[in-house]
């Protein structure tokens, strides 16, 4: 994970760290830390690809307001994830397009 | 449904003193925050606030969120919190909030009154490739190396040479990534001379007259072409290409106010304010009779300013609410109305005056 080791100024409180997966791969990041965050410490910047022009968005406002970071997450698409906090065993994948809400109708 | 006195919508620096200062006279607050802690953009700050002594000048902006979290502890029985829960919708009708914890979790709340301090959003500027992923908000930027200590690229180009362009700068170099250089459209360094002087120091070039003309790369940015420009703001012909995996955008910010809209405040457009603000009494009521507004989303500011326009909405609120004696309430408004004339006095608080001037209100009673 690229960490910043050394800080002048700032001491990092990191919680437990987790595996999770990303389109398949496993990964790890620290547990209730942003998956944004923990995906772009594993080298991770295309998170989504838009719906008719195919093009690479990825990490942006990180205040859940722009959209650009929408994955799909345990199955469930459009999920804000510069502020969705990461869980042990997380299914993280690429969300290609608008996303399709599973439901039974 | 749940019910509540107060709801302070936002938990950065103006929420959290509303919450502390509603909840120190009693009333039963509840403060939520979309992010995953509380603190908004104070957190992030690992510089020195400027301002006078009584806004804790000297003080770096994380070590002042750590102080405002111990007088909300300190009033915690007054106070519920709630995190990554983002408020969504205000129903004029009947007052309900409607509110999202996390991402499927939806409840609505009724609050008998409102402070909204939900802050503001960055701003983007055009440019070719500007979606790729590489270009990121100034204050995505903090988040990641500030917060979370992730290494946000390798080398950086900043857009923006305001106060938030130089200070990012700076704190970058301190985490170890390289700035490649900071490019300015105007002829001039918008931020105080102390920042540019700091990363002008450690050798970052400032293209002054400068922006950027495209973003190089298929997938992720892996270059970034800058073209000087002239006092019309249009291209020069001069170009250079550079090598960064990051474009930073501290192009300013704009007022949060949808939930404002959506509630029927009168809204002014102020550019000294840097967008749509919500009209306000002196002391931060709308135009909507239970709803208070504060810091950023009041118009663009500093945080010490933010700090001391939560405390007086906050103030508003409980007087409205009937809590407190009178006079100590009207006493500690005069107190808070002095220190922020006196944040925005001289010539640096010139802008702010006057925008303020424009979406103000002697009173709300007819």
């Amino acid at each position: 994970m690229k960490l910043i080791e050394k800080h002048p100024i700032l001491e990092y409180k990191h919680g437990r760290l987790v595996t999770f997966t990303f389109d398949g791969v496993p990964m790890q990041g620290y547990e209730g830390e942003p998956i944004a965050a923990a995906l772009h410490a594993n080298g991770v910047k295309v998170y989504r690809e838009t719906p008719i022009r195919k093009q690479p968005r990825g990490f942006f406002c990180a205040i859940g307001k722009c959209s650009s970071c929408f994955m799909v997450v345990d199955g469930v698409p459009n999920v804000r994830t510069c502020i969705t906090p990461l869980r042990e065993g997380m299914k993280v994948e690429t969300q290609r397009g608008k996303g399709i809400v599973k439901m039974d109708l | 449904m749940r019910e509540t006195e107060v709801l302070v919508v936002g938990g950065g620096p103006a929420g959290l003193s509303a919450a502390i200062e509603a909840a120190s006279f009693g009333a039963k607050v509840t403060l939520m925050d979309s992010d995953l802690a509380l603190g908004g953009q104070l957190i992030k700050q690992t510089h020195k606030f400027f301002g006078s002594k009584n806004e804790r000048a000297g003080t770096r902006g994380f070590k002042i969120a750590e102080e405002l979290f111990k007088e909300l502890k300190e009033r915690e029985e007054n106070i519920e919190t709630f995190t990554n829960c983002t408020v969504t919708g205000y129903y004029k009708e009947d007052g309900v909030v409607s509110c999202v914890k996390g991402e499927d979790e939806y409840f609505h709340v009724k609050p008998k009154k409102i402070v909204m301090a939900t802050g503001a959003q960055e701003r983007i500027i055009p440019f070719p490739n500007n979606h790729l992923p590489g270009v990121y908000g100034a204050g995505a930027v903090q988040t990641l190396m500030n917060v979370y200590g992730v290494v946000p690229g390798e080398r950086v180009l900043m857009v923006g040479a305001g106060n938030i362009g130089l200070i990012v700068s700076y704190q970058l170099m301190q985490a170890g990534v390289k700035v490649v250089g900071i490019v300015e459209a105007m002829n001039k360094i918008g931020g105080y001379w102390v920042h540019a002087a700091k990363v002008r120091r450690l050798g970052v070039p400032i293209y002054l007259r400068h922006t950027v003309k495209e973003a190089i790369g298929d997938r992720f940015v892996e270059g970034a072409v800058i073209q000087e420009i002239d006092e019309k703001f249009q291209p020069t012909g001069n170009e250079k290409k550079l090598d960064v995996d990051i474009i930073c955008l501290a192009v300013g910010l704009t007022p949060t106010c949808e939930l404002l809209w959506q509630a029927g405040c009168k809204m002014s457009f102020v550019p000294q304010l840097c967008g749509y603000v919500a009209q306000r009494d002196k002391n931060m009521r709308t135009s909507h009779p239970d709803i208070w507004v504060a810091g950023d989303a009041a118009g663009i500011e500093e945080a010490s300013s933010a700090m001391v326009e939560g405390r007086i909405a906050g103030l508003g609120v409980v007087k409205a609410l009937g809590y407190g004696a009178p006079e100590e309430i009207q006493g500690r408004l005069e107190e808070y109305h002095m220190r922020l004339a006196d944040l925005r006095g001289g010539e640096v608080g010139a802008k702010i005056r006057e925008g303020i001037a424009l979406c103000s209100v002697e009173s709300w009673e007819v």
